[in-house]
């Protein structure tokens, strides 16, 4: 017998039965059908859009991550120029090419230069937007396509993540419902996750040198969040 | 690894004697538990998450041939492959057949203890392939040729002057003068070394936190980025994971996540969560061309249905390691295998056999404190008084230890003369501890009196007192 059969029959055996049946298995397709959320937090569930980008931040601080709120998507280019000064960084930008990024006056600042597509081994900061923020531990989440290079995630040591207000959330389940939304749109088969959905929550680390917390074990040692609030925010 | 399980007093002697690891031991009780403590303080949902989190696994579990075939028939239709493994080796010879599809020659790796388990780097390597472990105490312990000693912070037994002893022996195209005693320093020169093997990997291994049957996903969660990288960068990305860590959909594993890395490491969450679907889709400027997924019983589907199936719920979040004082006491590598600690005392004879692993059950205080911290609540205890029994069913115990319980047995089954039996017992032993209420040396309970005093019996049996007090109240 080969492999696959034999411990597909192992596990019947085990459980002293055949294979389930239509209506024994019933219960289980149903469980993925209906992929009903589980017990979710109070933490998050009673705030409102205000409250919710409150937590975030306050969460994504508490694990080393970097906020800078701005008022509108005008405001985008200068707090990434000042962030980038105020470090001492270098003004080459390494930006996903994902349009969502266009709306933010980026000529304003002519001192930033820009390439856009993913990440190369020397690139030292990068700027990606993202699919959602949870506020409910001051994650973000990303999300991998053709305009969105995963890289850009991961190599260079300083990550600047645009975030509309709009996008935060309070659990992850309410994220999950949204990709899935998203993700219905463009059903081909086998499509209904993007290749890599990353959750992120502050920058890389390591506490495995006598438990002493490092960051930038391998992935950016800076993440610096640039969250747009207003009115104008929904619509860029 | 060769499992030295049987020789476990020997290897307890050594740790208990080894001051290097009695400092680095001392780092962790300081660490992980009183960060578990906070976390969980401040979500007041916890113990509902934890009964959720074992309903989750238990379901799956009853349903679990149902669960992987599912999860089979997403991957595929994502473009990945799935790979069934009854066994370690092979395990070993379908990755090893995938890695040469592409003649590959270094293969970097995420932590997996299922790679520790059947032990991938020795065979590759006797391959002619370069595995090259990229969690930094994974590669610390690679570079020393260790096995782990713990399942989340591998290189815990260690202090910071080992490791740069080792990485100035094997960095040495680096200046000999560079400065290197500082944990920074040494994070640092890891991440410069690493960076390159993962730009130059053929082929990336990652283990699985979670395997997704709705979506054929597999989840990965590391605070380092160095689970990613090793997926993302190569042409080949396999996950190899244990056939239990599928979970029926994203919302499922969601909940379980809220419990791991609180129990882990005391964060809310860990840095990377990861879900992977699939190899690169068209037009996606990166990711791996190949998608492969093994998945190895290697004796668990011989668990179900019997009294250890509640290990099978085991997330592998360590805090029953943590807060477990013989763990605590003589670190990991004493257990003699790859998973140390309670979940490892359960978990090792099931896998490796009672006749050589049979003294792990039997290193427990039965305190009950991993049980009290199990996030997935498996009754650690419990299922390590079963592999005792078998132990004992099976011949396998010590004949004094089997003469001794014989012997009890004899007066339990006479309930009168074991009570006058107790009760002169308890009146000798006091009067010879001579009023000092215990004993520093007593003859035949050496194992005992070695290490502890044994308290004197004072006064009268249980039973008599019982007795006494019926009648006072009476
Ligand atoms: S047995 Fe429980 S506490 Fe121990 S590693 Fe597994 S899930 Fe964690």
């Amino acid at each position: 017998m080969d492999a696959r059969s034999q411990i597909l029959d192992s596990i019947r055996k085990s459980l002293k039965r055949g294979p389930l049946g239509e209506a024994a298995a019933a219960g289980p397709a149903g469980r993925i059908a209906s992929h009903a959320p589980g017990l979710i937090p109070a933490r998050t569930t009673t705030l409102d859009a205000k409250g919710l980008g409150d937590l975030f931040v306050r969460m994504a601080e508490e694990v080393q991550a970097t906020v800078t709120r701005v008022a509108a998507p005008a405001d985008v280019p200068g707090a990434v120029a000042e962030y980038l000064t105020s470090h001492n960084l270098p003004a080459d930008l390494t930006m996903a090419p994902d349009p969502t990024l266009d709306v933010y006056p980026w000529d304003d600042r002519p001192l930033l230069r820009i390439r856009r597509g993913r990440a190369q081994d020397l690139d030292q900061v990068s700027v990606t937007g993202a699919f959602a923020a949870i506020a409910e531990t001051g994650t973000l989440m990303l999300i991998s396509g053709n305009d969105r290079p995963t890289t850009l995630n991961l190599m260079p040591d300083t990550h600047i993540v645009v975030l509309r207000a709009d996008q935060v959330v309070g659990p992850y389940e309410t994220a999950w419902q949204r990709l899935r939304a998203e993700q219905a749109g463009n059903a081909q088969p086998g499509n209904t996750m993007p290749r890599t959905v990353n959750f992120i929550t502050g920058p890389s680390r390591t506490g495995d040198i006598e438990q002493r917390i490092q960051l930038g074990a391998h992935g950016p040692r800076r993440l610096h969040i640039v969250l747009v609030e207003g009115p104008d925010a929904k619509t860029a | 690894m060769q499992p030295t399980s049987h020789a476990f007093k020997a290897n307890v002697r050594d740790a208990l004697d080894d001051n290097t690891l009695q400092r680095a031991l001392g780092n962790m009780k300081t660490g992980f538990i009183g960060k578990r403590a906070a976390a969980v303080a401040r979500l007041p949902e916890f113990e509902a998450l934890r009964d959720q989190g074992r309903a989750i696994k238990n379901h799956t579990l009853e349903n679990l041939d149902f669960y992987l075939e599912t999860f089979e028939r997403n991957v595929t239709n994502a473009g990945g492959h799935v790979h069934w493994a009854r066994t370690a080796e092979e395990a070993r010879q379908l990755i090893l057949g995938i890695c040469r599809t592409v003649d590959a020659k270094t293969v970097t790796k995420g932590k997996s203890m299922i790679s520790e388990e059947i032990a991938l780097n020795d065979f590759l390597e006797a391959e002619g392939l370069v595995p090259v472990e990229t969690d930094l105490g994974e590669y610390i312990i690679q570079l020393r040729h260790e096995a782990p000693s713990h399942i989340i912070a591998p290189a815990i037994h260690l202090l910071k002057g080992q490791v740069e002893e080792v990485f100035r022996a094997t960095h040495t195209d680096l200046p000999a003068d560079r400065p290197l005693g500082e944990v920074h320093e040494l994070t640092d020169e890891a991440r410069s070394v690493l960076r390159k093997q993962f730009l130059q990997a053929d082929v990336g291994i990652t283990g699985a936190n979670f395997l997704i049957a709705e979506t054929g996903s597999t989840v990965i969660v590391t605070n380092e980025g160095n689970g990613d990288l090793t997926q993302t960068l190569p042409k080949i990305h396999i996950v190899l994971a244990s056939l239990e860590k599928v979970v029926p959909t994203l919302e499922d594993a969601t909940g379980i996540l809220r419990l791991l890395a609180r129990s882990a490491t005391g964060q809310e969450f860990s840095t990377y969560t990861t879900f992977s679907t699939g190899p690169r889709r068209p037009g996606d400027p990166d990711g791996p061309g190949e998608f492969h997924v093994v998945l190895l019983d290697n004796g668990r589907t011989a668990m179900l249905g019997t009294e250890f199936q509640d290990m099978l719920r085991c997330i592998r979040c360590s805090a029953c390691l943590n807060h477990c004082p013989v763990y605590q006491s003589v670190g990991g590598h004493a257990y003699g295998w790859v998973y140390p600690g309670p979940m490892g005392s359960v978990l090792t004879p099931s896998l490796i056999g009672v006749k050589e692993a049979g003294n792990l059950p039997n290193a427990s205080t039965f305190c009950g404190k991993c049980e009290s911290v199990c996030p997935m609540r498996i009754p650690l205890p419990k299922m390590m008084r079963h592999w005792r029994e078998r132990e004992y069913e099976q011949g396998l115990s010590p004949a004094p230890f089997r003469a001794g319980l014989k012997l009890w047995a004899f007066f339990a089954k006479r309930p009168k003369l074991y009570r006058f039996g107790a009760g002169l017992a308890a009146r000798l032993l006091g009067r010879l501890s001579g009023g000092t209420g215990r004993f520093t040396k007593l003859p035949l309970a050496g194992g005992w009196t070695g290490g502890r005093d044994l308290p004197a019996p004072e006064g009268k049996s249980f039973m008599q007192q019982w007795q006494a007090r019926r009648r006072e109240a009476a």
